[in-house]
């Protein structure tokens, strides 16, 4: 038994009852994190003496205070790519090895405001381009499931220490599927919201149209409390959304009766594991003895969305990470006579393999000549692939499909070839294009590995999502399993 | 008929400011034409009267009142320089 077995709402009334403090909190994360770190490998960072001190003083204010935070006394870990005040943040890239921001990202700044504390930072894909978290410039995380496979990715840290105990949440960014593919291998539950529903302030840029922060947790509900944390506009943020933030836990009504789902005939074809595809009918049947009641549909552009995203979030990265440069922060080479050889041997010292290519083949879509062929006819099919999801949502609340097209992938197992590596996001990828929100929950298990049940939603409907995701939740009890480490 | 040579590989890791090295050249050709030749399976879409989309939200222009804030304080920005000399970033010779 561990103190993250229990929901926020269940360790705010014990600390409020006084039979555990902050501190206790606190000590779980870090004695977990001593005791299966070496296998699991998920941290880059730990903020140990200064989350304890944190405990300490939440611990004081429990005593002498009337109002907490939302998240009063929470540890939680925060992916490696969003930035924290004199907190080292890298990237999993040697080109920030040494980085230490001088301020903190927007949902950073509100996780403090609602008295989380921060553990440390998290592994992922070297500037998140990944889906296995093998790309990391340091270090190889595993998936605490079976040590010899991959946690996902881009956020597998995040996941994988989510999935191991060692935090009871975390924070990850999701540009293709990056949340979601990794809570579906690592069994948790991890939700990208709408585009513009979470600031991107503070989060390292990789494709500025697609990237979004969200939660990733044990239970839908800790997912609900985090996400009304970090939600919101910002001023840092123009393409933070004016829209305002309902109340997400009190969606949680367990009741889905009369809801219509929608599910595409392109999720359940080719490529979809039989495994997965039999989980993912057996959570329908689930949803259907609630009182939902589902149909097969159809998305036809499904097929375009993965050359699609190359194109587009290549090209988009191929500008952002035009900053690295070896100037105002970062790695600078030692092997440079004057300052285009300085910016080329830097960048090229610092990237690994993955980054290149993709900085490379952003730049050949945008450039003279090929423009209009690539970059321009992807963002035409962006349109069509967007259009795909209106026209489904006019009839139905939520589509229904798998996370991931099989269960967690053997570590070495696909990095020889990009394109069978890109194939696994074929299933999440369209959401991010469509900029509409989407959760991985778990739903069942092929060979004592975790598969995900992805629900998706309407623009700035999370609420639906949560509560299709909550009466799931509540019907079964996936959520309830835990890897032995 | 390969999509990309070496060639434009070497072109493209200029503009990139990447130095790679002829083997490097060699495989990231073979595997960005990989991907483009997959990627041209867009053709099959007629996108003739489609118009593109560079952002799902449906805003544009957003505008804040021009109010001047303090900036961030010297020493912060240099935190980071891997070199700085008077308060400027410093850099090797532009010019031999």
């Amino acid at each position: 038994m561990s103190l993250f077995d229990y929901r926020i709402s269940e360790l705010h009334s014990l600390l409020h009852k006084k039979e555990i403090s902050v501190s206790d909190l606190v000590d779980e994360s870090f004695k977990r994190i001593h005791d299966v770190e070496e296998k699991v490998q998920a941290f880059l960072t730990l903020n140990e003496e200064q989350a304890r001190a944190k405990a300490k003083q939440l611990d004081e204010k429990l005593t002498t205070e009337k109002e907490f935070g939302l998240l009063f006394g929470m540890p939680i870990g925060i992916k490696d790519n969003i930035v924290t005040k004199g907190l080292r943040t890298t990237c999993a890239s040697k080109i920030l090895y040494n980085f230490d921001p001088i301020y903190d990202a927007t949902v950073v700044e509100r996780l403090n405001e609602a008295d989380a504390v921060t553990i440390g930072k998290l592994n992922m894909d070297e500037f998140a381009m990944g889906s296995s978290t093998e790309n990391s410039g340091f270090q190889l995380t595993r998936n605490p499931w079976d040590l010899e496979r991959v946690p996902g990715g881009s956020s597998g840290g995040s996941a994988a220490a989510v999935a191991a105990g060692e935090v009871p949440f975390a924070l990850g960014s999701d540009t293709g599927g990056s949340i979601r593919q990794p809570a579906a291998f690592c069994g948790v539950v991890g939700l990208k919201p709408t585009y513009g529903r979470v600031s991107r302030y503070g989060l390292v840029a990789f494709a500025s149209s697609l990237d979004q922060i969200g939660p990733i947790t044990r239970t839908v509900e800790d997912n609900a409390y985090l996400l009304q944390v970090i939600s919101g506009l910002d001023p840092m943020d123009s393409t933070s959304a004016n829209v305002d933030v309902p109340d997400y836990v009190s969606a949680l009504t367990g009741d889905i009766q009369g809801l219509k789902i929608a599910v595409p005939k392109e999720y359940l074809g080719e490529g979809v594991s039989e495994e997965v595809r039999q989980s993912v009918l057996q959570a329908l049947k689930v949803l259907e003895s609630l009182g939902a009641t589902w149909e097969e549909v159809s998305l036809p552009h499904s097929k375009y969305a993965l050359a699609t995203y190359y194109l587009l979030a290549s090209s988009e990265a191929s500008a952002n990470l035009a900053r690295f440069d070896g100037v105002r922060y970062g790695y600078r080479t030692d092997n440079a006579k004057n300052l285009m050889e300085m910016y080329k041997q830097t960048r090229s010292e610092g990237f690994g393999n993955e980054v290149k290519r993709r900085i490379m083949l952003g730049t050949f879509a945008l450039s003279s000549g090929y423009y209009d062929a690539y970059y321009k006819k992807a963002q035409k099919v962006r349109t069509l692939i967007k259009q795909d999801f209106e026209n489904v949502f006019e009839k139905y609340d939520v589509i229904i499909g798998p996370t991931t097209p099989t269960p967690a992938f053997k570590i070495g197992e696909k990095t020889s070839d990009p394109l069978t590596m890109y194939a696994n996001d074929i299933l999440t990828i369209p959401v991010n294009l469509a900029g509409v929100p989407g959760i991985s929950i778990p739903c069942g298990f092929v060979n004592g590995l975790p598969v995900g049940l992805q629900i998706i939603g309407k623009h700035f409907d999370e609420s639906t999502i949560y509560r299709v995701a909550h009466a799931f939740e509540q019907a079964t009890d996936y959520h309830k399993q835990k890897p032995t480490l | 008929m390969s999509r990309i040579s070496i060639d434009q590989v070497k072109h493209v890791a200029h503009l990139a400011r990447l130095a790679i090295t002829e083997e490097e050249a060699a495989m990231f050709a073979k595997q960005l034409d990989a991907i483009i030749t997959f990627a041209e399976q867009l053709n099959e879409l007629d996108t003739e009267n489609v118009p593109p989309t560079s952002h799902v939200l449906n805003m544009k222009n957003v505008m804040r009142e021009d109010v001047p804030t303090a900036g961030l304080p010297l020493e912060d920005v240099l935190k980071n320089a891997p070199d700085h000399q008077d308060g400027q970033f410093r850099v090797p010779a532009i010019l031999e």
